[in-house]
C-alpha cells in the first residue's frame, strides 16, 4: 500500500467505527469513549518522544499519569483552612527538613572526597533527618486527618480553575522526570525501564497512603469542573432555546402541546449530557492539536535530527560532539511532561481522583502498545495508536461476553463450563491485547502508520 | 523475668523480622535466579518472569486439587509439593511453546534487547489473561499438612518467655527447598558439561558456537532451568502466604531490583541481592517499639512506634535500594555483566 495513503485510511476506520457505536450503541457512549481516546493519544505522544524519538523504555507511564491527577486534586480544591491553621506549620517544617536533609545528602556525596568522614555525615544525616521529620510530620498528619475525616481530613489545594493545573502537571511531572532521569539516564536502557517501573509504584503508594495529601484510597471526588454543568444547561434560556430550533421539525409534528413539552424535556436532558462531552472533547482536541503541532516541529527541527540521530547510532553522535546524556534528560522530561498533562486531563474528566484504580497494566502498558502498534517514531501514528487501542480496550468487553455466549452456546442455562466461560470473559481482553502487540511486533514492527524516513 | 529482657527481645526480633525475612528471602532468591538466568542467557529483560511466576503456582494448584480429589496427600507435608514437579513440566512445556512461537524469531534475526524485553510485556498480558481465565483473579490459599513446627504458645510455656516463637512449616519448608534448589543449581553450572556450556554462551556466544555449543539446545535447558525455579518460587510464596495473580505481577520489581543489586546476570549476586531486599523489607518496616522496650530501662523508653517506614512502602525500599546501588555500585554486588 502507498504508505502516504495509510494515514488517511486508518483514521477513516476509525472514524466509521466510532461512528457504529454511535448508531448501534448511543451518541453519549460514542463521545464518551472519544474523549478518553484523545486523552490516550496524548499521552502515546509522550511515550512516544521518549521512545520513538529518544529509544527511551520508560515503564512508568501510571506514575507521571497519577502525578497529573494529584496536581488536578492540589490546584482545584479548596484548601482546608482549619486544617492548615492547626497542623499546617508541622507539614511545612518536616518539608523543610526533608528538603534541607536531601540537600545536605547531594552536598556531602559530591565536595566530601574522605570516604570515612562522608559515609558518616551521612548517617548521621539520614538519622537526624529522620527524628526530625518524624517529630513535626507524625503529630501533624493525626491533626488532619481527623479533621471532618468524611469529607475532607486532608489540606486540600489551591481553590483556583482545574484548568490551570494542566500546566502545572507538567512542570510537577517533568521535575520528577528530571530527578529520575538525573540517576538512570546514564546506565543501560534496561535499567531506565526497571527505575521507572519503581518510581511508578512509589508514586501510587505515596497517593493511595498519604491521606493528609490526597485523600488515599477515601477518594477526592467533585472536583472543579471546566464545562457547565448538565443541570445548569438544562436551566438556561439559550440552551433551551438552541435544543427547540434543532429538533424544530420532529417538535412540529406533534400536535398535543403537552407530549410536545415532555419530549423537549426529554431532548433538553439528553443533549445537555452530549453537550458536556463535547465541550470536553473540543478542549482535550485543542490540547492534543497543540501538542500534536509542537511534537511535530520538534521533530521536524535540527533538534528532533539529532535526537534520532542519537536513537540510530549513538557513538557516532557521540562523535559527533552532542552530548547524549543531556539530550535524553531532555526528552525524557518533555515526554513526561506531556503524560503529567493527559493525567490531569484524565482526573478532570473523570471529576474524582481515585488512587485505588491505578494499575500498571491499565496505565503502562496500554500506552506502549498504543505507540507500537500505532507506529514508533510518528506522532500521527500514536494518536491513531492512541484511538484504536483504547477503542479495542472499551469495546473487547461486550464482544468477548458475545464470543464466550457463542462459544457456550449449546449448554445448559446453569452448566459450571458456562457460568465459568462468562465469568471470565472480562479476562480475554487481556489476551487480545498481547495478541494484538505480539502480532504487530512480528508481521509490522513498524506500526500502522511507520515512521517517515526523510532524505534529501 | 528481669534476666530474660535480652533473650525476649531476640526472640522477638526473630520470630517478627529473622524468620519471615529468611522464608522471603529464599523465595525472592529463587524467582531472582530464573529472572537472571534468562537475562544472562538469553540477553533480555523478562517482564512476563513475575506471570510464570503465576503460572507455574496455578499449574501447581490444578494438580493439588486433582490429587486431593483422588485422595493422595503427602502426609504432614503440602500435597502442593507432590504436585510440584507435574506444575513444572507443565510450565517448562508452555514456556517452549511461547518461545518457539515468538522468541525464537526474534533470536534469529538479532533482535536488540529491548524489542524482547517488549516482546515479553505482549507475552506478560497473555499470561495473565490465561491464568485469570484458568483460576480467575481472587486469592487462595492451597496450604494443608501440618501448620506449624514451633507454636508460639508452646514455645513460651517450655522455657517460660514472655515472647512467643512462632516457625511455619512452610517457612521451613521454602529454607530447605530453596537451598537445595540453588545448590544443585550451582551444582549444575559449575561442574556438568551442559552447565559449562551455559556459561560459555551466556559469555561470549559467538566463541561459545565455535566451540560446538549448539544454541538451541542452551535455549531450551534455560527455559527449563527458569521454569522450575520460578514454579517452586512460585508455590513456596503462595504456600506462605496465598495466591494472587496481581500480588505475584508486583513481585516483579523486588525481583528486578534484587538482581540488579546482586549484580543483574550473576547467580551468586540473585541470590544475595534476594535476601537483601527481603531482609531491608522487612527490618526496615517492622515497629521496633516493643524490642525497645525489653532492652532499654524503663525511663528511656520510645514513644513512637519506632518504625523507619510504614509497610504502606514496601515498594519503595526495594526501589530506594535499587537507586542506591546504581548510584554507588552499577554493576552490583557481586559485579554482573554488562551484555
Amino acid at each position: 500500500m502507498n504508505d502516504e495513503l495509510r494515514a488517511p485510511i486508518a483514521f477513516a476506520i476509525m472514524g466509521i467505527l466510532l461512528a457504529i457505536v454511535g448508531f448501534t450503541q448511543s451518541w453519549s457512549v460514542s463521545l464518551s469513549v472519544i474523549n478518553l481516546c484523545i486523552i490516550s493519544s496524548i499521552m502515546a505522544i509522550g511515550v512516544n518522544l521518549q521512545w520513538g524519538y529518544g529509544g527511551l523504555f520508560n515503564a512508568g507511564v501510571m506514575g507521571f499519569t497519577a502525578l497529573g491527577g494529584l496536581t488536578a486534586v492540589l490546584v482545584s480544591h479548596d484548601p482546608i483552612y482549619e486544617a492548615w491553621d492547626k497542623a499546617g506549620v508541622g507539614i511545612v517544617i518536616s518539608t523543610i527538613i526533608f528538603v534541607l536533609s536531601i540537600t545536605a545528602l547531594l552536598f556531602v556525596f559530591r565536595n566530601i572526597e574522605n570516604k570515612q568522614i562522608r559515609n558518616t555525615l551521612i548517617i548521621l544525616i539520614i538519622v537526624f533527618g529522620l527524628i526530625g521529620i518524624n517529630n513535626f510530620y507524625g503529630p501533624s498528619i493525626d491533626i488532619i486527618e481527623s479533621i471532618n475525616p468524611a469529607k475532607t481530613g486532608f489540606l486540600g489545594g489551591l481553590g483556583l480553575p482545574i484548568i490551570f493545573s494542566w500546566l502545572i502537571a507538567a512542570v510537577v511531572a517533568g521535575l520528577v522526570a528530571w530527578v529520575i532521569g538525573k540517576i538512570t539516564l546514564r546506565l543501560r536502557s534496561d535499567y531506565l525501564a526497571i527505575a521507572t517501573l519503581g518510581i511508578s509504584e512509589i508514586v501510587i503508594a505515596v497517593v493511595k497512603h498519604e491521606d493528609w495529601l490526597s485523600r488515599g484510597v477515601k477518594n477526592v471526588s467533585g472536583l472543579d469542573r471546566p464545562v457547565p454543568y448538565e443541570i445548569e444547561l438544562q436551566q438556561s434560556e439559550w440552551f433551551l432555546n438552541l435544543i427547540e430550533r434543532i429538533n424544530f421539525s420532529k417538535l412540529e409534528a406533534i400536535q398535543s402541546l403537552s407530549s410536545r413539552q415532555d419530549l423537549l424535556n426529554d431532548l433538553v436532558i439528553d443533549s445537555s449530557g452530549i453537550f458536556v462531552k463535547l465541550c470536553y472533547a473540543g478542549l482535550f482536541f485543542s490540547v492534543l492539536l497543540l501538542i500534536f503541532y509542537l511534537s511535530q516541529l520538534a521533530l521536524n527541527s535540527p533538534w528532533g535530527r539529532m535526537l534520532r540521530a542519537i536513537r540510530d547510532n549513538e557513538e557516532a553522535a557521540s562523535a559527533m560532539g552532542k552530548n547524549i546524556f543531556a539530550q535524553h534528560l531532555q526528552i525524557f522530561i518533555i515526554g513526561s511532561a506531556i503524560i503529567g498533562i493527559a493525567g490531569a486531563m484524565l482526573t478532570t474528566l473523570d471529576g474524582q481522583f481515585t488512587p485505588g484504580s491505578y494499575r500498571p497494566l491499565r496505565f503502562t502498558f496500554i500506552i506502549w502498545l498504543m505507540v507500537i502498534i500505532g507506529g514508533s517514531g510518528n506522532n500521527l501514528g500514536s494518536i491513531f495508536g492512541g484511538f484504536f487501542i483504547w477503542f479495542i480496550w472499551i469495546e473487547a468487553e461486550p464482544l468477548s461476553i458475545g464470543f464466550m455466549n457463542m462459544l457456550a452456546g449449546g449448554l445448559e442455562y446453569d452448566n459450571p463450563l458456562r457460568m465459568h466461560l462468562l465469568g471470565s470473559a472480562a479476562h480475554l481482553r487481556l489476551f487480545i491485547m498481547g495478541l494484538l502487540l505480539l502480532l504487530a511486533l512480528r508481521f509490522m514492527p513498524k506500526g500502522v502508520i511507520p515512521e517517515k524516513i526523510q532524505k534529501k | 523475668m528481669e534476666d530474660f529482657e535480652f533473650i525476649n527481645a531476640m526472640v522477638l526480633l526473630a520470630n517478627f523480622v529473622i524468620v519471615p525475612a529468611l522464608s522471603y528471602g529464599s523465595q525472592l532468591a529463587l524467582a531472582t535466579l530464573s529472572l537472571t538466568i534468562i537475562y544472562g542467557v538469553l540477553r533480555f529483560s523478562n517482564f512476563a518472569q513475575a506471570d510464570w511466576m503465576s503460572f507455574g503456582t496455578m499449574a501447581t494448584i490444578l494438580f493439588t486439587w486433582l490429587f486431593q480429589s483422588a485422595g493422595i496427600s503427602a502426609g504432614i507435608l503440602p500435597t502442593a509439593l507432590l504436585a510440584l514437579p507435574f506444575a513444572i513440566i507443565v510450565t517448562a512445556l508452555f514456556c517452549l511453546l511461547i518461545d518457539r512461537s515468538v522468541y525464537s524469531f526474534y533470536r534469529k534475526q538479532k533482535s536488540q534487547p529491548i524489542v524482547l524485553m517488549i516482546v515479553s510485556v505482549g507475552v506478560m498480558f497473555i499470561l495473565q489473561a490465561v491464568v485469570r481465565f484458568i483460576i480467575g483473579p481472587n486469592d487462595r490459599k492451597f496450604f494443608d499438612g501440618e501448620k506449624y513446627i514451633v507454636h508460639a504458645l508452646d514455645f513460651k510455656n517450655y522455657f517460660g518467655l514472655e515472647e512467643g516463637l512462632t516457625i511455619k512449616s512452610t517457612q521451613l519448608i521454602t529454607v530447605v527447598v530453596a537451598l537445595v534448589a540453588m545448590i544443585s543449581l550451582f551444582y549444575f553450572l559449575q561442574k556438568t558439561k551442559l552447565g559449562k556450556s551455559m556459561r560459555a554462551y551466556s559469555n561470549n556466544e559467538d566463541l561459545a558456537l565455535l566451540s560446538g555449543i549448539n544454541p538451541e539446545k542452551i535455549v531450551i535447558v534455560t527455559w527449563i532451568i527458569s521454569s522450575i525455579l520460578i514454579t517452586t518460587a512460585g508455590v513456596l510464596y503462595g504456600l506462605d502466604k496465598s495466591f494472587k495473580p496481581f500480588t505475584y505481577f508486583n513481585l516483579l520489581l523486588p525481583m528486578f531490583a534484587a538482581a540488579i543489586v546482586g549484580g543483574i546476570g550473576s547467580p551468586i549476586g540473585a541470590v544475595i541481592g534476594g535476601y537483601v531486599i527481603a531482609f531491608s523489607e522487612i527490618t526496615l518496616t517492622y515497629a521496633y517499639k516493643k524490642f525497645f522496650v525489653y532492652l532499654l530501662p524503663e525511663s528511656l523508653e520510645p514513644s513512637g512506634l519506632m518504625q523507619v517506614l510504614s509497610t504502606d512502602y514496601k515498594f519503595a525500599i526495594s526501589f530506594i535500594i535499587l537507586v542506591i546501588v546504581l548510584i554507588v555500585r552499577p554493576t552490583g554486588i557481586v559485579r554482573g555483566k554488562i551484555i
